[in-house]
């Protein structure tokens, strides 16, 4: 399966926030649509990437975390999937080297977001399909 | 107004397509306790089941008995079967929003993806789809023709589809005998001149997307060798270290037949389906008369991206292959409904979740839903969309509960009956679908087949009795 039939049920919805925001509104954003991560897009291109984990982290050790910009927590080397990449293969990839949020480009251009719980479902409503497919065959068969 | 989906209100649903997605959705809905639903499926042609009749080949019969879990819904009460009867040709969505509270769109992928090279359209190269329909009995391709005198074919593609096409084009008369393919197709096929068949991969073994099953079955063909060129079955470091860590026996598997294959030398029979690897076709050829006549090829290399998916990248060493068919099978992609908002892009019904979104809003379109194919691209098994069109109800049945539905103003199961009956009066109803059924079945029997199927709508209305 590729990344494209996740990004297709998924509305269009990549919920963005730019560098110089506050982590206050970056909070905010995670907060309102529940999620946990937000693509940091500058230009409309992905400039980082900040997830829940980033601000809890910074939260441990730091009273004032309200006041930093989105800048200073997110991550700078953010992966970054295709639509065409293999369900299986970026699953591996994002368990092997631990992070959530796969930022999708298409051409340049930001088109979605795959989180690691969405590659889950994916993944076990493929084998649930097989399995339903095999269980058919083999009682009415 | 009584509740929406009690006996005296009962949730109305009109479901577009008659393939496994749509049945599947239909089964979720039917089996919720305590919901009053009523459902009607509409197909563009004739007969139900999309896919299962259409698209599953001809001798996987096994794979079809799915349909009888679909049958046993569509002999329900409340549910009924209106084929031939075309969304946006006989009822627009208007007319829909007038006798139902929601709308699915269950579609599927009907056309194929184009290979975006020089040549693709000379005389001789064609979409897969088309061949399988054509050899399946769909009304609409039975008037196709293929020049099966020639010696060579190219497939394009590595999925069970071109696998299928590359088998049907590899059995022996005696073996097409035995399926339920059009009978126009057996005959064609039964007196075809190919000789070789070239299935053709862009990434390696270790890539191919056709399933175990499907490749050990081509090398148990009657008169046909499946072969693989040793140099293409081995695999590159990349997929090797790939393929040790994956922990995955199935693709083990699946490397292991492949490197048998690459084993085997021609046994004598008298055709050979070559499996090819790392090859991308750049460009076909044609003859004067705008026939194709050669493929040019060129190898390609394997790397990895960043997020671990192995790619092709293509090299500067080519190669030209004689074919004077080419079957292209990398992709499908659905086809637009009049009204709906469609991502051309990806080819699908723009939705999350299922829920039909208006693009410029990003907001759900109240009342309309998309499962199977048309939801997420052509993807998995038939089983696999059974999680997907749950996923979709799941959404109607939350919706319906907060009265977010169309408000239908004739939601009566008498209205929409006459209204079909008024715009499209050769409607094939399911108890029409059983009788023509029967008579398949039937005429199948005395040949030792499934079925022999009916192709064109005259041929079902005369079989019915209906001029």
């Amino acid at each position: 399966m590729k990344i494209s039939a996740i990004l297709a049920t998924k509305g269009m919805n990549v919920v963005t926030v730019r560098p110089e925001q506050s982590l206050r509104e970056a909070i905010a954003l995670l907060s309102m649509h529940n999620i946990g991560a937000l693509v940091v897009v500058e230009s409309g291109k992905p400039v980082g990437i900040i997830s829940e984990r980033d601000i809890v982290r910074r939260a441990a050790n730091s009273e004032d975390i309200f006041s930093a910009s989105v800048e200073d927590l997110m991550t700078k080397e953010v992966v970054t999937g295709s639509p065409q990449d293999d369900l299986n293969a970026v699953l591996q990839t994002m368990t092997d080297r631990r992070f959530r949020h796969l930022p999708i480009v298409d051409e340049g251009r930001l088109v979605g977001i795959v989180s690691i719980g969405d590659l889950v479902k994916a993944q076990l409503n493929e084998y649930k399909g097989e399995i339903d497919t095999l269980q058919t065959r083999i009682s009415k068969g | 107004m009584p509740t929406l989906g009690t006996t005296s209100n009962p949730l109305r649903v009109a479901i577009i397509g008659s393939g496994p997605a749509a049945f599947y959705a239909a089964e979720h809905l039917m089996k919720q306790a305590g919901l009053v639903v009523q459902i009607d499926m509409f197909d563009r042609l004739p007969t139900p089941y999309g896919l299962v009749r259409f698209g599953v080949a001809p001798d996987h019969q096994k794979i079809k008995t799915v349909v009888k879990v679909f049958e046993k819904l569509a002999r329900q009460p409340n549910f009924r079967f209106y084929g031939n009867v075309e969304f946006g040709k006989h009822l627009t969505l208007a007319d829909f929003k007038e006798h139902y509270h929601q709308i699915l769109y269950a579609t599927g992928a009907q056309t194929d993806r184009r290979m975006e090279i020089p040549g693709e359209d000379f005389a001789g190269s064609f979409p897969a789809t088309e061949f399988v329909a054509w050899y399946n009995g769909h009304p609409d391709y039975r008037h196709l023709q293929f020049d099966l005198s020639t010696e060579s074919v190219a497939v394009v593609g590595v999925g069970n589809v071109a696998i299928d096409v590359a088998r049907i084009l590899s059995l022996t008369p005696k073996e097409l005998a035995v399926t339920d393919m059009a009978d126009y197709a057996i005959e064609a096929l039964s007196q075809s001149q190919v000789r070789q068949v070239y299935l053709l991969g862009r990434r390696g073994p270790a890539q191919a997307a056709f399933t175990n099953p499907e490749i050990k079955e081509v090398g148990e063909l009657e008169d046909a060798d499946a072969l693989v060129l040793p140099e293409e079955a081995q695999l590159d470091p990349v997929s090797q270290a790939e393929l040790a860590a994956s922990n995955d026996p199935t693709l083990q598997k699946k490397v292991e037949i492949l490197q048998e294959y690459a084993q085997r030398q021609p046994t004598g029979k008298s055709r050979k389906l070559y499996i090819r690897f790392l090859v991308s076709p750049v460009e076909l050829f044609g003859d004067a008369n705008g026939r194709v006549t050669k493929m040019r090829l060129v190898r390609n290399t394997l790397y990895k991206t960043e997020t671990g998916t192995i790619r092709p990248k293509p090299t500067d060493q080519f190669e030209e292959l004689e074919v004077g068919l080419v079957f292209r099978s990398v992709g499908y992609r659905g086809v637009p409904l009049p009204e709906v908002p469609f991502n051309d892009k990806w080819g699908v019904i723009w939705n999350e979740k299922g829920r039909v979104i208006d693009p410029a809003t990003k907001q759900p379109l109240t009342g309309q839903y998309t499962s199977g194919w048309i939801k997420r691209g052509p993807s998995g098994v038939i089983g696999t969309n059974k999680p997907d069109s749950v996923e979709t109800v799941m959404c109607m049945l939350e919706d319906a509960q907060k009265g977010a539905t169309f408000q239908p103003a004739q939601p009566d199961l008498g209205s929409i009956d006459q209204l079909v009956r008024e715009r499209q009066p050769q409607f094939f109803s399911f108890a029409d679908w059983l009788a023509l059924d029967k008579l398949e079945v039937a005429k199948g029997a005395a040949q030792g087949r499934p079925r022999v199927k009916f192709t064109s709508v005259e041929d079902m209305l005369a079989a019915l009795g209906r001029k």
